[in-house]
């Protein structure tokens, strides 16, 4: 036998074809990061001043080299802002990716067992009242108050669906019971607010990259650095739990244990999110779900994707809040849903169509 | 060789099975686990497999003491795939039948890997489904992935629950006959539970029935497979017939319990 006939393409087993889709996936994930990484330099280069995009490679390279103005601009101002939506678009990704996961629904995010409302109502507690959960707080009474609070929201679900057995409906139920419990609260605060505290808590929820420091960078990279490695390190076990629950005991995983495991670092992950930039929706939901179509719900793929697709979205939307009107930056949390929703749409018609 | 004393098992409160014991099943014997609806077949399943809390009684799998073991020894001892599995992950056939394989491995799938799962594709035949997703396949599309699933790796016992509830004639032989050579071969203690009697009868070499969460009988297929024995324990009349070639077959006649045809 010789091997004159090329029969590749057409005749390949299952392996050769999964092997290509594989390698095919890890690609898309590789091109994903440089458009994240891309996009992070445009938005570092991007902004009132129109300085070249030399220069400010120049500057990021060696703080001096520009002068004083450029090196403030791009090390004080920009840079610190187009990192903070790279990390906190990662964050809100890999939350969104691991809730879905758990919670075997594609439809839940982050925010979808109360932590948002729960960090909103402390913001608003410290905005309203002056009332701080963590005490000598200062001037980061806002944000350690919404991350107190995000945390004792996590904690109550923790406790109850322990109690209960950690099951998906205990879970959903309870967090919905709290996410009405903080709206309703919040609504209060809002009620007895004044009219600039009430101000001020609108801006506050409608979420801004602007409070951004390098302390809370190097946090919000401290946290991913815990967080992403643990939700690979258990990939298999997180791609089996969608095949459900009964499953994924058979084989021989501890569902139980894994979901508290797994919901303690989405809640902190989200948590951080929230304390320090505010309510910001959408990514934890489509990043997921844009990573999903493009690479499948393997989480050797569909993390990383998730992580990646959630911080484009969220650098992109950090370049378009400074396009829109010079000089004006707009809310960022407005802008993920505007621009987020019209691409999110395009995508889900153009996968393909389901017959029923 | 598996040996089981006085399991019981229960949902919480609810006691479902009591006090069954089996002397040994070997290894390389099909046992067929026969029953009425909701007599506890499943639930005998679960709790040797390990997934039930409410579990008392000793089993002894290969000289192990399954109930000392932890839960990841106890799955790569034993395979179990349940009733009916339901997912909407996005995730191929051929990812589902790899997790099978490497789910408590390390997470780079070597060429290796993937070939074992292209060799289950083609025994099961089902090659040409290996790129679609697992909720775009047909019901019996999707239990002969499942089945890929639970054999790919060689534990040293399999309880199938109805795997071949929702195939055609075709692939009901099919898969029987692959879990007949599958048992010998590796020499596997196989229990599988089968609603069809016929299909039971021609494959299994012993037979253990269910009812109301009791042992009724266990023994060699020729023996349970009476007239008395299948009509005490489905409440209907049988013919059981042995044809000159060696096989049982079992001719339904009538169900002894009346229709409320009057509630229509
Ligand atoms: N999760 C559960 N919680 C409480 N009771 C249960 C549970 N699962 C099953 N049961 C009960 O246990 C009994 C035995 O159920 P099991 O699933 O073992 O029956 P089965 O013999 O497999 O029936 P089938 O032939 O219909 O599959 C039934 O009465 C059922 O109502
Ligand atoms: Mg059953």
């Amino acid at each position: 036998m010789t091997d004159i006939v090329d029969n590749s393409g057409v005749e390949d087993g299952a392996s050769k074809r999964y092997l290509r889709t594989a390698r095919k996936r890890s690609i898309i994930v590789f091109v994903m990061m440089a458009i994240v990484a891309f996009s992070v330099l445009l938005d570092v280069s991007l902004g009132p001043g129109n300085f070249p995009l030399s220069d400010i490679i120049d500057v990021l390279w060696d703080e001096n080299s520009h002068g004083v103005s450029l090196s403030v601009i791009v090390w004080d101002i920009r840079l610190p802002v187009a990192l903070m939506a790279l990390l906190i678009g990662a964050m809100l990704g890999a939350a969104g990716a691991e809730m879905q996961t758990i919670l075997n629904n594609p439809l839940a995010d982050p925010f979808t067992l109360g932590i948002s409302s729960a960090a909103s109502f402390g913001a608003s507690l410290a905005i309203v009242a002056g009332f701080s959960l963590i005490p000598y707080a200062g001037t980061l009474l806002i944000t350690t108050n919404a991350f107190g609070f995000a945390l004792l929201a996590s904690f109550i679900l923790f406790a109850t669906t322990r109690m209960r057995g950690v099951n998906i409906e205990t879970m959903v139920l309870v967090g919905i019971a709290l996410m009405f419990t903080f709206n309703a609260l919040l609504a209060l605060m809002q009620y007895y607010s004044s009219e600039t505290e009430l101000q001020k808590i609108v801006f506050w929820m409608m979420g801004s990259l602007m409070r951004v420091t390098w302390s809370k960078l190097a946090i919000c990279a401290v946290i991913l650095g815990i967080c992403l490695p643990i939700f690979m390190w258990r990939n298999w076990q997180l791609t089996a739990l969608r095949l459900g629950d009964e499953k994924a005991r058979s084989m021989g995983i501890n569902v139980s244990r894994l979901r508290i495991e797994m919901l303690i670092l989405v809640s902190l992950l989200s948590a951080v999110s929230v304390a320090f930039v505010g309510v910001i929706g959408f990514i934890g939901l489509v990043g997921p779900h844009m990573a999903r179509m493009m690479v499948g719900e393997d989480q050797r793929f569909f993390l990383p994707m998730s992580v990646f697709c959630g911080a484009l979205i969220l650098s992109v939307a950090s370049i378009i809040s400074k396009m829109i009107t010079p000089g004006i930056i707009y809310p960022i949390g407005m802008i993920t849903s505007l621009i987020g929703v019209p691409f999110f749409l395009s995508l889900v018609l153009k996968q393909r169509k389901r017959s029923w | 060789m598996l040996k089981i004393d006085g399991l019981s098992a229960s949902y919480g409160k609810k006691s479902i099975l009591t006090e069954i014991s089996i002397d040994e099943i070997k290894p390389g014997e099909l046992t067929a686990v026969i029953g009425p609806n909701g007599t506890g077949k499943s639930t005998f399943f679960k709790a040797i497999s390990g997934l039930l809390k409410g579990t008392l009684g000793e089993m002894v799998l290969n000289g192990d003491n399954l109930r000392e073991l932890s839960s990841d020894v106890l799955a790569r001892k034993i395979c179990y795939l349940p009733q009916s599995v339901n997912t909407t992950a996005a995730l191929t056939a051929f990812e589902v039948v790899l997790l099978g394989l490497k789910f408590q491995s390390g997470w780079r799938v070597k060429d290796e890997d993937a070939k074992q799962v292209e060799k289950i594709f083609a025994i099961l035949d089902i090659d040409h489904l290996s790129d679609q997703y697992i909720g775009d396949l047909s019901g019996g599309q999707q239990q002969l992935v499942w089945i890929a699933q639970a054999i790919i790796r060689s534990p040293e016992m399999l309880l199938l629950d109805e795997p071949t509830s929702a195939l055609d004639l075709q692939h009901q032989l099919a898969v029987m006959d692959l879990l007949k050579i599958l048992t010998k071969k590796r020499n596997i203690v196989t229990m599988v539970a089968l609603h069809d009697l016929n299909l039971a009868a021609r494959y299994a070499d012993k037979v253990l029935v269910i009812k109301d969460g009791k042992l009724r009988a266990f023994g060699v297929t020729e023996d349970i497979f009476r007239t008395d024995i299948i009509n005490e324990t489905y409440g209907v009349e049988v013919e059981v017939q042995t044809q000159p070639s060696g096989t049982i077959l079992v001719m339904p006649i009538r169900s002894k319990r009346q229709l409320r045809a009057d509630l229509l």
